[in-house]
């Protein structure tokens, strides 16, 4: 079932082998609009007619809208109308995100503009629409909207205690959802440790800020009553369904397209109340209309993420081997759960998630999740994963550390086997196959661990603490429709792909699966090249456009490659049977004897040229009389693809981090970051090894600068670039990558996700990097970001 | 709503003649007056570097530059740089170091490395990366894009030998 033919199959070296693209690292040809400048973005597609929405935000955290004055603003030259909550609502349904599946969770009804009241600091209000934004901004300015400040719950730690402010009364509490996961027993097992080691973690509040802002174009038309969606999206037929269902028009009337997108990282896979009321602004106008956030409303209205709190206790025997876990999170979400995809799935993955990578029996994790009035959190980048693993990681290194035991060594024992598969893990999660020590040997091979050592000790005598850490990681990647369609969600698991030849020969491949930087479309063009047999420059992908591509789901959790890959590989193939069955009747020859390589259809055996595709081409579509009457002659295949037998695939992978740590000012600066990681078949190395990197860089920012800071009343503090820190290049260190393949058997590509691996490992890496470091002076940090501040206070300086 | 402000200036070595609001950023300016969309606005505030553009032979931050400051200006963006060919070789190396994920930052990026090739010709990866500090990019690891500034540089010098 796995065997595709690629370069090493056929003993060949990548280069030698033209025809075979997987594997390869072929530059990417949508690059060189990208450094030119004449990418498409939403916020350069101009429409006629089209107007420009501005919102104004919530200046509470908590509080009764009492009056909304729009007569200055109608006054503002450009202003064409102002909206409020009531406008809006009149054409727009509210939403409630809860997933079935999640058990017992809940949350409130959300509309696209609150009708009475606000539940945070950011939340769009009242929408004024004019000819520029300078003029919607304007009078946004002269709305007179007057207010009756609520107690704003802002604090997780409280939410549920008595006396707490109840944010939504119909539900009763904040308590959106709870889940305990257990096995074995737990209790007896830390009973019968050589030793317990408990820690207090605390992963911050951090958003995506991708560089190009949340933007859209709705554009009504009453003329055929077709909705027409620009949007900046991971999934354009999500937003398709949701938008159709929301605002009372056929699915079929809605079109989503997306164009190129300036980084999405999970922040662009959500329901967007403003964005809503855009489309909805439309519906009502019949006019196009932008909206494209600013960054200071991004601050206070993109999703953030984490803010977990998390006390776990690992229990190991002498010899250092783990025998429990247990482990309780705590996390915020803001008021309301994110549509579609829930805010519980952070705190449900962090129980999925912890001990991941290790052989243990007893496992006991729970997760609560609770509302508040701060910018409601949802799935970014790594989901979970980083939580869990700086989580996991820190205990296995505390553990590690309190029996005298080196950290390698440590995982060397505990990890699962290379040959343990299929394994269930005890929180319940089937994997295929994983190779932590064959990813940890790579590692080893990768990292100068000695020549580290020998320099960390001669450095401490000099008063210059420098500590090396390790993280190893499970990912959840490919995901089935137990992700997000039992729950109810109409999020596409299977997606589709069309491969057709046109009659010069060249090959046009349409996917569901979308493109915001990962290299979709580049490896798509591989992959279809590859199964085709044609050169790469010869196909050409669409993808965003919900009418001119098969039904999928889109670009997230990993799953392009993995999901969107394989659809195209399937239909490549179909189409290459066909277009060799229509070659063997033109050459009278048995199809089984023929083969594409580089656009020529050549004798399998001797690899000599017989026809060319495009004489094919031309036969085909012009001269179709010359060929037998019942030859079926579709250049056109379709197939789709969804993962049947496991839930998700996982992959593994571990990563190392080298750091120093300046004890007289805090700062930490990372020398140098490994990553050794297995996302089965690996399709373009150079664009892996990149994105892989762009998610370390994502995790260490998120370890060491980027916090979402509130004070008590629920006021975001961090609105500007210059509050909240982002990695710059200066900052960040040579990162190196390296790859241990352990394909999915599930498909022939087999290819998993290599997405938020960077990003899962990262931040516990550092963690314990830092830890080594300070280890010496006796100071431990668990809580990120972590800052100067917090260092120095770990170290009993301030 | 503000004053309207004349202003005459070269802008991808075209004459152009605007009235613009006295509150106009040349970031605006570029890509609602004149159409040039290949520049970003990523902030508005002065820090992420994606709205990088040339004026009168220095790299400013078009967001922090009113348009109306700009009467006898002389102004590149990447449309001008891409069609005078002078950074084809950085953008060729962008290309082929797999330098740009999702592009927003990308015409901001290289009108920042532009710049060090022209102003710092042997700078160090420790240099390129400083001098390369004042642009945000949230999806490479900023690795690409170093390697692809040390490559530019290391063929220009050997072409100068
Ligand atoms: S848009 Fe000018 S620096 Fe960010
Ligand atoms: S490539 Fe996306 S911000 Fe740099």
């Amino acid at each position: 079932m796995n065997e595709i033919r690629t370069a090493d199959s056929l003993g060949l070296s990548r280069e030698d082998l033209p025809n075979s693209y997987i594997g390869r690292s072929v530059p990417r040809p949508n690059l060189p609009k990208l450094v030119q400048g004449r990418a498409t973005y939403t916020d350069d597609v101009v429409l006629p007619r089209m107007l420009h929405a501005a919102f104004y935000r919530s200046p509470h955290a908590h509080a009764r809208i009492l009056s909304i004055d729009s007569a200055a603003a109608m006054l503002v030259p450009g202003v064409v109308r102002v909206f409020t909550g009531a406008d809006i609502a009149k054409v727009c349904d509210p939403w409630v995100a809860v997933l079935a599946h999640l058990k017992g969770m809940k949350s409130a009804p959300q509309y696209a503009l609150p009708l009475d009241r606000a539940t945070w600091q950011g939340e769009a209000l009242v929408a004024v629409v004019a000819d520029s934004r300078a003029a919607a901004e304007d009078g946004v300015a002269a709305l007179e909207v007057t207010f009756d400040p609520l107690p704003a719950q802002t604090d997780m730690a409280t939410a549920l205690a008595p006396g707490a402010v109840v944010i939504h009364p119909e539900l009763g509490d904040n308590l959106a959802f709870q889940r305990t996961a257990v096995q074995g027993d737990v209790e007896a097992a830390f009973a019968s440790a050589h030793k317990v080691v408990e820690a207090r973690f605390v992963s911050a509040r951090h958003t995506g800020v991708t560089l190009e802002p949340r933007s859209i174009i709705a554009d009504f038309s009453r003329a055929d009553d077709t909705l027409t969606v620009h949007l900046a999206t991971q999934a354009p037929h999500m937003i398709q369904s949701v938008l159709a269902t929301q605002l009372h028009l056929e699915e079929g009337r809605v079109r989503v397209i997306c164009k190129d997108v300036g980084g999405s990282f999970g922040i662009k896979v959500h329901v967007y109340p403003d964005e809503v009321a855009v489309a909805a602004i439309s519906r009502i106008l019949g006019r196009p209309v932008k909206f494209i956030a600013d960054r200071f409303e991004s601050f206070g209205s993109d999703i953030h993420a984490r803010d977990h709190v998390i006390t776990g206790r690992i229990g190991v025997d002498a010899q250092g081997k783990i025998l429990a876990f247990d482990i309780d999170d705590l996390t915020g979400i803001g008021p309301y759960s994110v549509y579609p995809r829930t805010s519980a799935v952070e705190g449900n993955q962090v129980v999925n998630l912890c001990g991941g990578p290790y052989d243990f029996a007893n496992y006991r994790c729970s997760t609560t999740v609770v509302l508040q009035n701060k910018v409601p959190t949802c799935q970014y980048r790594a989901v979970g994963h980083p939580i869990a693993t700086a989580v996991t990681e820190g205990l296995v290194d505390m553990a590690a550390h309190a029996i005298g035991m080196d950290p390698i060594e440590m995982r060397r024992r505990n990890m699962l086997r290379d040959d343990a598969y299929p394994y269930t893990s005890p929180a319940g999660m089937r994997f295929e196959g994983l190779s932590h020590h064959a990813s940890l040997a790579k590692l080893l091979e990768l990292v100068p661990v000695d020549r580290i050592r020998a320099d960390q000790t001669a450095k401490r005598h000099k008063g210059v603490y420098r500590g090396l850490g390790f993280a190893a990681f499970i990912e959840l990647t490919n995901p089935s429709p137990f992700m997000y369609g039992i729950g109810g969600a109409r999020i596409s698991a299977q997606d589709g792909a069309t491969v057709r030849m046109d009659p010069d020969g060249s090959v046009v491949v349409a996917s569901g699966v979308t493109e915001q930087g990962q290299g979709t479309e580049t490896i798509l063009a591989q992959i279809v090249a590859h199964g085709v047999g044609v050169a790469v420059n010869k196909v050409r992908v669409v993808t965003g456009d919900t009418q001119n591509t098969p039904y999928g789901g889109g670009t997230w959790a990993c799953r392009g490659a993995g999901i969107g890959g394989e659809a195209a590989l399937q239909s490549a193939i179909a189409l290459k049977d066909q277009i060799l069955h229509v070659a063997g009747t033109m050459l009278q020859a048995s199809p089984a004897t023929l083969d594409i390589m580089l656009g020529e259809v050549v004798d399998k055996t001797t690899g000599t040229p017989r026809i060319s595709l495009a004489e094919i081409g031309r036969v085909v579509y012009f001269r179709g009389d010359t060929l037998p009457k019942d030859l079926p002659r579709e250049f056109v295949q379709t197939r789709h693809y969804i993962t049947k037998e496991y839930p998700f695939a996982f992959t593994n992978g571990i990563q190392a981090c080298w750091v120093e740590v300046d004890t007289a000012t805090g700062m930490v600066k990372v020398l140098e970051h490994w990553c050794v990681e297995d996302c089965g078949r690996v399709i373009n190395p150079m664009l892996v090894d990149e994105q892989v990197r762009g998610g370390i860089v994502q995790g260490l920012g998120g370890a060491l600068y980027e916090h979402c800071v509130y004070d008590e009343q629920g006021n975001l503090l961090t609105t500007t670039m210059a509050d909240y820190l982002v990695p710059m290049a200066a900052e960040m260190p040579e990162i190196h990558v390296g790859h241990v393949e352990t394909p999915t058997k599930e498909s022939l590509l087999g290819a998993k996700g290599a997405g938020e691996a960077g990003t899962a490992g990262a931040p516990g890496a550092l963690m314990n990097a830092i830890n080594d470091a300070l280890r010496p002076l006796g100071a431990v940090v668990t809580e990120q970001p972590f800052t100067p501040a917090r260092i120095l206070r770990a170290l009993d300086a301030i | 709503m503000s004053a309207r402000i004349d202003i005459t200036l070269m802008v991808n070595g075209e004459r152009v003649s605007r009235s613009v609001e006295a509150r106009r950023h040349l970031i605006d300016f570029l890509r609602l007056d004149l159409g040039l969309t290949g520049s970003h606005a990523g902030c508005e505030h002065g820090v992420c570097g994606a709205c990088t553009v040339r004026v009168d032979g220095e790299i400013v931050r078009g967001c922090l530059v009113l348009a109306a400051s700009l009467d006898g200006a002389e102004v590149t963006t990447i449309e001008g740089l891409t069609d005078s060919a002078e950074v084809a070789d950085l953008q060729d190396a962008f290309v082929a170091c797999n330098a740009a994920q999702c592009g927003f930052c990308s015409p901001g990026m290289v009108m920042a490395a532009a710049d060090i090739l022209r102003h710092h010709p042997t700078a160090t990866r420790e240099e390129i990366r400083e001098h390369l500090s004042g642009n945000y990019c949230r999806c490479t690891g900023y690795q690409a894009i170093v390697d692809a500034v040390e490559q530019t540089l290391a063929t220009r010098r050997e072409d100068r030998r």
